[in-house]
């Protein structure tokens, strides 16, 4: 199968316009002839289950939480872009499009990129209109702030709650939907399989998580709105029940996987403190916008903070990056703190963790405005640490927080499969190698208020149906199959805990597949988790009963998902000999330190068909042109 | 630490429940409450028994998933705190922990700690939105709004829904929540067209859910992790007049 991204063809800016023209609509009498199973109600679950419905179709919308407000969407605290250009600091939609370009490390689609960049002034206005309280200055009007990486201030914010605002603001939109009896949403709901009937994603299995009943939903198209899968590290800032299970299954019935190994490490999360510990707690990188990073210039100095002068601090990226300082994008700084700490100017309990210090802010602004503008963020880390960063400088340290790569799609959101969409952190196209700050709220949003409602017309108005119904025989076949993963995952009984072995996967993929991978480690990897993988078959044990509520089934499932994700994951790191973004090879870096790109042979997306249990993966490449925005050195000098 | 735990379970919502008491040794004070549930879990798991049921996601406080009484209170002893964020150095060494559902009537426990809170969710469907269509929103800045408002309705849109306002009312009351929203919408512009038929609705829905109504005692201000104020419940009283009596 060749891939075809189906990018229109014309000049950048006109590409979308264009292309929403060619597209065939559906008629509004026949639109609710359609049904469309959304999974999963985030950000871009939401978001596209209430725009379709309100266009006219069926939905039908699931999720494994109680309720949509429960998405991990809800933890974004920092942002959303938008080239308003309200501060007349002179943004525009192409300057959003190229810093997202550049900053994804030229390892992105530009139509994707321009089109993101062209929507998401309406999200702001959308938002806005759903009572979304933005931050306003005292003229009534949205106030923007600066924010990872970029140099005009093109950020809208709800104080550190972004995500949540936003994704109430979705759930208000999905839930005046379900009053309106448009869309039926299932709730505690998890996807298990995709069924693909004549060459078409038709509908899904999922399992009902308080009574473990195996249910099949079917409709004309499918919707992935699952996230990302950086719990595949076991600590991560992501939600514990994140998972990948959906878009690994559609993985294996035939959607192929893009740039797997393109995961990102959020540089400003709060140091572990111990085994136990569950997740890492992320706080927003706005922080860096007032925040001062350092550490001793002395190597394994045991003083507090307060005690160490002036000139013996390094404010190693204000050193290293005069222009953007405390700026840079989130791969450098994260990248940048482990080096630190690996050379042993680490600080804290465990020396693995630097400085953020509000001293300079505070003295120049007050408390008080501190205070306002990351107030939750203070007591936050006050809370978990039981340290007062308004007095002693926040430790912080890189952790694991997004997932760039995800199923490959079309310009269309379309996978390899199709009729299955794939929406937000679930698929893999607009970031390219490293997402900047406050851009994943606007993607997830782009897709599912504005992208995706247009592209899926296209594909039911010219697509042909054959009747199908849940006891149809494809339907059956895959319910069989997941009832028989259940029953063996159940009939192990073995001597070690899903949870034992989701730390054991954790552990290898930090150490061999994080921030600095190179290939013996790699190599490592993939043996170790073939190995471990043997092992969860043989010796998992879990408790409880399949016919009920059983948190214990549902993280094996999910865990037995990871450690063959992980695989791929390590895989395509593996093969991508070059360092971009937050895939950065030790082995391909400039004499400074830089991640080295190899644009003559690593300018496309590996996208990873799924072959067989014990087969190797088999890669596909879309080449990347890139006729706007010339591939350059990163360079944040 | 060392802990003795009281915990309610309950093996669906049809089966009587119960308190088990288990003990936990060597507890770090910098674990969180449902790290130490997670411990026990995998105590519990390595026996072969089952685990304790809870409901927990983000584990920061802000999804809202978790939330349990904790010696009787709702996310347990501090202030401002999911029961996610709670860490064991609240707890004295030694210290005997009852840990129970939430008890309202309108949230029936599915197993052991687990509520059904969907009834927060139909009274959201009942009117907790401002009707706008996907592409029909004029620019952002088309309507100032003052920044006291936007503040006073960020302070009520921080709701997490979590349920503790109604666990910890002694006339089971979702008055709070209630408020939150109607507060929040009715303080900006865009939400006002829509205030009369919004109070009516949601506060219908709340009552049909079978929610008692405000006995003026405040426990939900104080046990609300994010601190919503009572006023917001005042505010809601006001739409309500003005919906049904001006």
């Amino acid at each position: 199968m060749t891939l075809n991204a189906k990018i229109p063809a014309g000049p950048l800016e006109k590409k979308w316009d264009n292309h929403r023209f060619s597209l065939k609509l559906v008629n509004p009498a026949n639109k609710r002839k359609y049904t469309i199973v959304v999974v999963r109600t985030g950000l871009a679950g939401a978001s596209a289950a209430a725009s379709l419905a309100q266009l006219g179709y069926n939905v039908i919308a699931l999720c494994y939480h109680e309720s949509p407000r429960r998405a991990h969407s809800i933890a974004a605290q920092g942002g959303i872009n938008a080239p308003k250009n309200y501060t007349n600091d002179g943004d525009s939609v192409y300057r959003l499009f190229y810093d997202t370009v550049k900053g994804g490390d030229y390892r992105a689609r530009e139509a994707n990129v321009y089109r993101l960049a062209e929507v998401s002034g309406s999200i702001i206005d959308q938002c806005v209109a759903q009572g979304v309280p933005f931050g306003r200055e005292y003229g009534g009007l949205l106030d923007n702030r600066s924010f990872g990486g970029a140099q005009v201030s093109r950020t809208f914010y709800a104080r550190g709650q972004t995500g949540q605002q936003l994704l109430l603001g979705a759930y208000s939109a999905l839930v005046r939907q379900m009053d309106a009896g448009s869309v039926k949403f299932y709730p505690r709901r998890e996807m298990l399989d995709l069924v693909v009937v004549e060459g078409q994603a038709r509908g899904i299995v999922a399992r009902n998580m308080v009574s473990g009943a195996l249910e099949v939903y079917t409709g004309h198209a499918v919707v992935l709105a699952t996230g990302g899968y950086a719990n595949a590290f076991y600590l991560s800032t992501n939600a514990r029940a994140c998972n990948a299970t959906a878009i690994w299954r559609a993985h294996k019935r035939g959607a192929y996987f893009g740039n797997p190994c393109y995961t990102q490490i959020h540089p400003t999360c709060i140091p572990q403190s111990g085994s136990y510990q569950s997740k890492l707690t992320l706080m927003s990188e706005s922080l860096r916008n007032d925040g001062r990073i350092w550490v001793p210039k002395i190597k394994g100095d045991t003083r507090g903070p307060e005690d160490i002068p002036e000139e013996e601090r390094d404010y190693y990226l204000e050193r290293l990056y005069p222009s953007f300082g405390n700026l840079v994008p989130r791969d450098v700084a994260s990248r940048r703190a482990k080096e630190m700490c690996d050379q042993g100017f680490g600080v804290g309990p465990t020396h693995l963790a630097v400085y953020l210090d509000f001293t300079d802010a505070i003295r120049r602004s007050g408390k008080h405005w501190i205070e306002e503008k990351y107030g939750n963020l203070f007591d936050m880390y006050h809370e978990i640490t039981a340290e007062d960063p308004y007095k002693v400088p926040m430790r912080i340290y890189p952790a694991v927080h997004y997932t760039m790569g995800g199923l490959w799609v079309d310009y269309n959101l379309m996978s390899t499969i199709p009729g299955l969409y794939v929406i937000g952190e679930a698929n893999f196209s607009d970031h390219g190698a490293n997402r900047l700050g406050a851009s994943a709220l606007m993607q997830g949003l782009a897709d599912g208020y504005f992208v995706l409602p247009y592209t899926i017309g296209d594909y039911l108005a010219t697509t042909a149906f054959s009747p199908v119904r849940p006891d149809d025989e494809p339907f059956r076949e895959v319910s069989k199959d997941v009832e028989e993963r259940i029953a063996t995952l159940m009939s192990i009984k073995g001597h070690r805990t899903p949870d034992n072995f989701h730390k054991a996967l954790g552990s290898i993929m930090w150490h061999n597949v994080g921030m600095a991978r190179n290939k013996k480690r790699l190599e490592t990897a993939i043996g170790e988790i073939a190995a471990l993988r043997e092992e969860f078959w043989r010796d998992v044990n879990v408790v409880g009963a399949s016919d009920d509520l059983n948190m214990e089934l549902e993280r094996a499932g999910r865990i037995a998902d990871f450690l063959e994700l992980g695989e791929l994951l390590a895989r395509d790191a593996l093969h991508r000999n070059e360092s971009c973004g937050g895939h950065f090879r030790e082995e391909y870096q400039t004499e400074e330190g830089e991640a080295k790109r190899d644009d003559k042979k690593f300018s496309y997306v590996a996208a990873w068909e799924f072959t067989g249990d014990f087969a190797k993966p088999v890669l596909h490449k879309e080449p990347l042109e890139f006729e706007y925005a010339k591939p350059s050195q990163r360079s944040y000098k | 630490m060392n802990f003795t735990l009281k915990i309610w379970r309950q093996k669906n919502a049809r089966a009587d429940g119960r308190f088990v008491t288990y003990s936990l040794r060597d507890i770090s004070p910098d674990a969180s409450f449902l790290e130490m549930l997670d411990i026990l879990n995998e105590d519990l798991v390595t026996n072969g028994e089952e685990p304790v049921a809870f409901d927990h996601d983000c584990r920061e406080g802000i999804c809202g998933s978790c939330g349990v009484m904790i010696k009787g209170r709702a996310h347990g002893p501090n202030q401002r705190e999911a029961t996610c964020e709670l860490r064991m150095r609240s707890f004295p060494d030694g210290d005997t922990i009852v840990v129970e559902p939430w008890r309202a009537r309108p949230f029936p426990v599915i197993k052991d700690l687990i509520v059904d809170r969907s009834a927060f969710d139909r009274i959201m469907q009942a009117g907790g939105y401002v009707s706008v269509r996907t592409g029909a929103a004029p620019d952002a800045n088309a309507i100032p709004v003052p920044k006291a408002d936007a503040e006073e309705a960020m302070d009520a849109a921080a709701c997490i829904g979590c349920g503790a306002c109604v666990a910890t009312c002694p006339n089971g009351s979702a008055m709070l929540f209630v408020a939150a929203k109607v507060s929040h919408l009715v303080l900006l512009p865009q939400g006002r067209a829509e205030r009369t038929q919004r109070v009516e609705r949601m506060v219908a829905q709340m009552d049909a859910e079978g929610f008692g109504a405000c006995s003026n005692t405040y426990a939900c201000e104080v046990e609300c992790p994010k601190h919503i104020s009572v006023d917001h419940i005042a505010r809601l009283n006001e739409e309500y007049i003005r919906a049904k009596v001006v």
